[in-house]
C-alpha cells in the first residue's frame, strides 16, 4: 500500500526527472529484472492476495471453492472472545518486551559507551541472544525455568523466595511475564547495538559544554543524550513494536500458546486457525486485523513522536 | 570527565548483572550438554557438570533425523544466500546509483515487507508453490527464503554501494568500459566487505528461520534443523535433556561464528543502508 502512496506522486507529475537519462532508466530496469519476477510471484502477489483472503472463505483442500464473503469473516471475529483475548494477550507482549527491552538496552548502552575496562569483551558477549536461532532459545528456556531441573527455581529455593518450586511456563499466572522475560532477553542485543551506535553519534564537545555550565550527569542524561538520541529510539522502537507483535517461532517452542491460551499471541492464534483448522480465510482475516492495528499503533505512535521533537 | 570511585564500582556491577543475564542461560545450555544423564536425574541441579561427558553429542547426532536436518538447513542456507546475493546486487548497484522511480517503489516495498505479519504472506505463498509442486519440497523453500531475506539484503548492500566512490566507475567508463564491466571488475572487489557480511546474516536468517519452513515441509526427510528440534521439545513424555541440550548447542555454533565475525561490522551495516539509502 505504502508503495503505491509513494510512487503516485512521481507518476503524476510526468517524466522530468527522468527524461535526460533514459539509457539509465533502461540499465536500471535491466538491473532489476532478475529481482523482479521472484519479488512479484513470491512477495508483492502473496501479499494483496493474503489481505484480499481476509474476506472470502477459503479453506485448505486441493479443489475447495472459495467465496467472496465481504467482511463476513470480521462479523464473526468480532464475536470471538478467544480472538479478542489473543489480541489483548499480543498487546501486553508487545507492550511489555518492547518498552522493558528498550529501558535494559539504554542502559547496556550508556555502560557500553563509558570508558569502563572489559567494554569490548562486554559487547561482544552481550550479541549472544541475537545469534541463536529461536527454537534453540525457547528449548534453552525451557531447560532453565523447567520446575524440578532448572537452575531458576533452584536459586530462587537457596535464597528462600519460593518453598515450592515454580512451572513457570505452565502455571497460568506465571507463564505470560515468564514468555515476556525471554522475549526482552531475545530483543536486547539488537537494540542495544543500534542505541550504543546512536550514542556514539552524539557530538561530545555538547557534553563539554554542559559540564562547563555545571550540568550533573542526571540533567546532561535528560537534556542532552535523551533528545539527541530521539530519531534512534523511535527507529528501534517503532521495529521492535512490529517484529514483536508479529513473532511466532519463540513462543511456539516455549508454551504453543498454552496453558489454557495464556501465551496464544494473535500469530500462533492465527496459525493454528489456518493449518490446525484450515480456515484461510478467517486466518486471512485476522492477520488483516493486525496489520490494521500495528498501522493504526505506528501511525499514533510516530505522529506524536516527530510532533514532540519539533 | 572524571567518574568518582562509587561510581566507577556501580557501573562495574551493573555490567557483570547485564552479563549474567545475558550469558548465563548459554552457558547453562553448554553445561548441560555435557552432562551426563545420572547427572540430569539428581535434585540439586549444578551449574558445572561433576564430569565432563559428550556422550549427549554422540548420541544426538546418532539421533536419526538430526543430521539429516543439519543437511538439509546447511543446504537451504548456502543456496539461499547465493541466490540473494547474485539477484540484489545489480538491485542494490541501481539503488544507490539510479535516481529511478523504481527506488521509491522498492523502498516502500522493503518497509511493506517488515510491517506484514507473515501469516498473512503464507497462506497465499502456500496456494501458489502447491500447484507449481513447490510446496515440501527444498527449491520451494530455497525460493521463499531468497525473497524474504532480500529486503534486508538490498537494505545493507546499497549502503556498501553508495559508500564506493563514483569516481572509480567514471574513470573506468571513460577508459571505455561497459557498465556491466565497470560493476564486475570495479565494484564489486570494493564491496568484498559488504558482500560478505550481508552473505553471513542471509545465511544466519536463513539458518535460524522456522516459521516458513513449518509451514512449508511436511516430509520429515527434509526437515530443517530448527524443525527437527521442535519436535524432539513437542515429543511428549520422556524429554531426554542431554541429547536436546547437545543438538541445541550444536544448532548455534554455525550462527554464533558468523557472528563472532560480523561484530564490528554491525552498527556501521546497519546505519550505512539507514543513512545512505
Amino acid at each position: 500500500m505504502t508503495t503505491q502512496v509513494a510512487a503516485a506522486p512521481e507518476r503524476a507529475a510526468g517524466k522530468p526527472p527522468n527524461r535526460g537519462r533514459p539509457k539509465q532508466n533502461r540499465e536500471a530496469i535491466i538491473l532489476f529484472l532478475p529481482a523482479l519476477l521472484p519479488v512479484l510471484l513470491l512477495s508483492v502477489y502473496p501479499l494483496v492476495r493474503g489481505i484480499a483472503l481476509g474476506f472470502t472463505d477459503a479453506r485448505a483442500g486441493l479443489n475447495v471453492d472459495t467465496n467472496f464473503i465481504g467482511f463476513g469473516n470480521f462479523g464473526k471475529l468480532l464475536q470471538n472472545d478467544l480472538f479478542w483475548d489473543s489480541f489483548r494477550i499480543g498487546i501486553i507482549w508487545t507492550l511489555s518486551v518492547t518498552i522493558l527491552q528498550f529501558v535494559a538496552a539504554l542502559g547496556l548502552a550508556l555502560l557500553l559507551n563509558t570508558d569502563i575496562k572489559f567494554r569490548g569483551v562486554a559487547r561482544t558477549l552481550a550479541l549472544i541472544p541475537w545469534a541463536m536461532p529461536p527454537v534453540v532459545v525457547a528449548i534453552m528456556w525451557r531447560l532453565l525455568l523447567h520446575p524440578t531441573n532448572g537452575p531458576v527455581n533452584e536459586i530462587l529455593q537457596n535464597l528462600n523466595l519460593t518453598s515450592q518450586p515454580i512451572n513457570f511456563l505452565g502455571d497460568f499466572s506465571t507463564a505470560l511475564p515468564a514468555v515476556i522475560v525471554v522475549g526482552i532477553w531475545v530483543g536486547m542485543p539488537m537494540t542495544t547495538v543500534t542505541l550504543l551506535a546512536g550514542l556514539q553519534g552524539i557530538d561530545r564537545s555538547l557534553y563539554e559544554a554542559a559540564a562547563v555550565d555545571g550540568a550533573s550527569a542526571w540533567s546532561q542524561f535528560w537534556n542532552i543524550t535523551l533528545p539527541q538520541l530521539r530519531t534512534v529510539i523511535v527507529a528501534i522502537t517503532s521495529l521492535d513494536m512490529i517484529w514483536n507483535f508479529n513473532s511466532f517461532g519463540l513462543v511456539y517452542v516455549l508454551t504453543a500458546g498454552g496453558p489454557g491460551g495464556k501465551t496464544m499471541l494473535p500469530m500462533l492464534f492465527a496459525y493454528n486457525e489456518a493449518f490446525r483448522y484450515g480456515n484461510f480465510g478467517m486466518a486471512a482475516a485476522m492477520g488483516d486485523v493486525m496489520v490494521v492495528i500495528i498501522i493504526v499503533f505506528l501511525a499514533f505512535y510516530l505522529r506524536n513522536r516527530l510532533r514532540s521533537q519539533a | 570527565m572524571r567518574t568518582r570511585p562509587a561510581a566507577r564500582a556501580a557501573q562495574y556491577v551493573a555490567v557483570v548483572c547485564y552479563l549474567i543475564f545475558l550469558g548465563f542461560p548459554l552457558l547453562w545450555l553448554i553445561s548441560s550438554s555435557l552432562k551426563s544423564p545420572q547427572e540430569f536425574a539428581s535434585i540439586t541441579p549444578s551449574f558445572l557438570p561433576k564430569n565432563v561427558d559428550f556422550s549427549n553429542y554422540t548420541d544426538a547426532l546418532e539421533e536419526q533425523g538430526l543430521v539429516r536436518g543439519l543437511m538439509n538447513s546447511l543446504q537451504i542456507s548456502v543456496a539461499s544466500t547465493i541466490l540473494v546475493l547474485v539477484v540484489s546486487l545489480p538491485v542494490s548497484y541501481a539503488l544507490a546509483r539510479f535516481r529511478s522511480r523504481l527506488r521509491p517503489i522498492t523502498n516502500g516495498w522493503i518497509l511493506v515487507s517488515q510491517v506484514f505479519p507473515v501469516i498473512l504472506i503464507v497462506i497465499p505463498l502456500f496456494m501458489i508453490l502447491r500447484p507449481l509442486h513447490l510446496t515440501n519440497t527444498i527449491p520451494g523453500v530455497v525460493i521463499v527464503y531468497m525473497v524474504w531475506s532480500m529486503p534486508f539484503a538490498l537494505w545493507m548492500l546499497q549502503g556498501y554501494v553508495a559508500a564506493v566512490p563514483r569516481e572509480l566507475e567514471e574513470a573506468a567508463s571513460v577508459d571505455g568500459a561497459s557498465r556491466l564491466r565497470t560493476i564486475v571488475s570495479i565494484v564489486m572487489p570494493l564491496l568484498r566487505p559488504g558482500l560478505i557480511a550481508t552473505a553471513m546474516f542471509t545465511f544466519i536468517s536463513a539458518w535460524n528461520e522456522f516459521f516458513f519452513a513449518l509451514v512449508l515441509l511436511q516430509d520429515p526427510e527434509l526437515k530443517t534443523l530448527p524443525l527437527v528440534l521442535a519436535r524432539f521439545v513437542g515429543a511428549e513424555g520422556q524429554v531426554q535433556f542431554g541429547p536436546l541440550a547437545a543438538a541445541s548447542v550444536l544448532a548455534t555454533v554455525p550462527s554464533l561464528v558468523f557472528f563472532a565475525f560480523l561484530q564490528r561490522r554491525l552498527t556501521s551495516g546497519l546505519l550505512s543502508g539507514a543513512v545512505k539509502g
